[in-house]
């Protein structure tokens, strides 16, 4: 019995040997068939996997897997040498980038798309405007009190993303900090980290105290976006495409992709394709494109 | 022919002792990987102890993306998600117990037994998203925490999640009460009542003990759910109002953040310094447990 299936195990391989040499096209075609495998920021990851959809419907030699877990993720398992392209929300830190040239790798950034991120409390808030320093001062936990920025006396349940997240640390330095290098101010330590941009907008929907921040695209309905001035003059801005591209509302910033070394091939073309052709699915998920 | 037979006995002899070898190998080889296991959380997480001052180590500031490694809210974190979670589940599960060994007609336990076996295999994703929409807006809306990720809702639904193996040891140990106990009760005109809370329970004590000890390793190891019910602020869980905040687990860190480290960095390490931490206190529970036992058999005619 064991013999039998031995045997015939060999004429199976026998037979795929012979075929692969009578038609020595179809094995190059599997070759081209390239998997490109695409993994990082949950900021980015719809927008990527519109982008990987599209792409394979023109391209069929080519099969695009996305997959979400954070910046921090995709750039460790780039450097891990597990995935092709690594999305990111924030840049590459330079340990990162030390510990990818140690493995032989120097990555290479592509700024993809904009994002602006939104500040959301719900629906039923009064609260629809803060300035940059308030909403700092919110999340430093010196402001506990809705009451204290105009709204009722409730508590403010402060929401964050994980750590892990491009949006964490961009939303640390740049609205907790206000972009001052030399600050040492973190995130409260009664701010709660949701696993998810889900976990965030579940909370908001369903908590009157609650205020969060996420990537403008990941905004539903059922959440009230708040309007943000730079200071307590400046005008108060809602997020949206044009608003960022004139630079008016303040918390916005690039998205990137980083492949390992110069993309070549099939990696090359579908780099060349989504900065330009594929910008046309930017605005569609709701993050701002790129100009060109 | 004698010799054929030889061989025929040689051969059985032959594959008796491989299987014998083969179980053996198994067996010793469940001991080998928790060995291993530890060797190689020791191997991750003990430089971490040294790349860090011990003062920052057990400090109270987690904030492992700017250098504070502080552990003492997520071990405390860890501590009273568990404790609250065995104070509900304890007097249940022992309840439940009583009721399905000394109440329940034996159709009744025929129905009960598997079915509180299935609540042992429901995913905690699904427990911990049930929390999310359910228990959470219940605490938030009806016992005015300010959200409804907190320490109590984690704890309810672990409770849960330890009441299985809370109430099977805890019938087993019941069940082991000798019969002549309860003949004796009830022959001196003790109620059923009198007999279950005077008699059976308290010469069950060691194995409900037991019982609450691995309830407590189910719940201090317990993942998902925590993570997606306590809301993940590595707050001091230590005033009184602090069953109605968040907190933050040693498990839901090391999810949540084990995905983003770079390999080799001191975050990397720290978060299997945690694990150690986790294994040991875990450990330590499970020695405790596998203590009472041995205490029961060393009383022998008691039993």
């Amino acid at each position: 019995m064991a013999a039998c299936i031995a045997i015939s195990c060999v004429l199976l391989l026998a037979q795929a040997c012979g075929r692969s040499k009578d038609h020595p096209e179809g094995t190059s075609a599997s070759e081209e068939a390239q998997t490109i495998e695409n993994k990082g920021s949950d900021t980015l990851v719809n927008l990527a996997l519109a982008w990987a959809e599209t792409y394979m419907q023109a391209h069929q030699d080519v099969r695009i897997s996305v997959t979400g877990g954070g910046s921090g993720t995709g750039i460790a398992a780039m450097i891990n040498g597990t995935v092709d392209i690594a999305n990111a929300s924030r840049e590459m830190k330079p340990e990162e980038i030390a510990s990818a040239e140690r493995r032989g790798i120097s990555p290479v950034e592509f700024v993809v798309a904009r994002d602006a991120i939104a500040i959301v409390v719900n629906p039923a808030n009064p609260v629809s405007k803060l300035t940059l320093q308030q909403i700092s001062e919110i999340y430093t936990g010196e402001i506990t009190n809705w009451r204290e920025l105009g709204g009722e006396d409730r508590p403010i349940v402060l929401l964050s993303r994980e750590s892990n997240s491009g949006t964490y640390v961009y939303f640390l330095e740049n609205v907790v900090r206000m972009g001052n290098q030399k600050s040492s101010l973190l995130f409260s330590p009664e701010t709660l980290l949701m696993p998810s941009s889900e976990g965030i907008s579940a909370e908001v929907r369903l908590n009157v105290n609650a205020i969060g921040y996420d990537g403008l695209g990941y905004v539903t309905p059922d959440q009230k976006v708040v309007a943000v001035a730079r200071d307590g003059r400046g005008p108060y801005v809602l997020p949206s495409i044009a608003t960022v591209n004139d630079g008016s509302y303040p918390i916005s910033r690039p998205l990137y992709m980083y492949t390992a070394g110069k993309p070549l091939g099939q990696k090359r073309d579908f780099m060349d394709w989504l900065l330009h052709d594929g910008q046309v699915l930017v605005a569609k998920l709701g993050f701002v494109p790129i100009s060109k | 022919m004698n010799s054929r037979e030889d061989l025929r006995t040689r051969w059985l002899s032959w594959t008796e002792l491989a299987i014998e070898a083969l179980i053996r190998v198994l067996g010793f080889s469940t001991v080998g990987f928790v060995l291993l296991i530890f060797l190689f959380l020791l191997k991750e997480g003990v430089p971490v102890f040294f790349e860090v001052p011990l003062g920052n180590l057990f400090g109270t500031r987690w904030y492992p993306t700017f250098g504070y490694f502080g552990t003492t809210p997520l071990i405390l974190g860890s501590a009273v998600v568990t404790v609250v979670a065995v104070v509900i589940a304890l007097p249940l599960g022992v309840a439940t117990a009583v009721f399905v060994r000394e109440v329940a007609p034996s159709w009744a336990r025929e129905i009960l037994k598997p079915t509180i076996e299935t609540l042992a295999g429901i995913p905690s994703v699904v427990l911990g998203f049930f929390g999310m929409t359910i228990i959470a807006p219940m605490v938030h809306q009806y016992l005015g925490a300010p959200t409804g990720l907190t320490v109590f809702t984690g704890a309810l639904i672990l409770a849960y999640m330890a009441l299985p193996t809370i109430i099977s040891v805890a019938e087993d140990a019941l069940d082991a009460v000798p019969k002549s106990y309860r003949d004796a009760a009830l022959a001196m005109g003790a109620t059923q009542w009198q007999t279950i809370w005077r008699v059976v329970v308290p010469a069950a004590r060691s194995g409900i003990a037991v019982a609450v000890m691995l309830g407590m390793g189910r719940a201090i190891g317990e993942t998902m759910t925590v993570m997606m019910v306590t809301g993940n602020a590595a707050r001091i869980p230590l005033s009184l109002d602090s069953l109605f905040k968040p907190v933050r687990t040693m498990t839901a860190t090391i999810a949540a953040e084990m995905g983003e480290v770079a390999q080799g960095s001191v975050h990397y390490h720290a978060l299997f310094g945690i694990g150690i931490i986790l294994f040991v206190l875990t450990f330590l529970i499970n020695l405790l447990a596998a203590r009472s036992i041995f205490k029961k058999q060393r009383r022998g005619g008691l039993r």
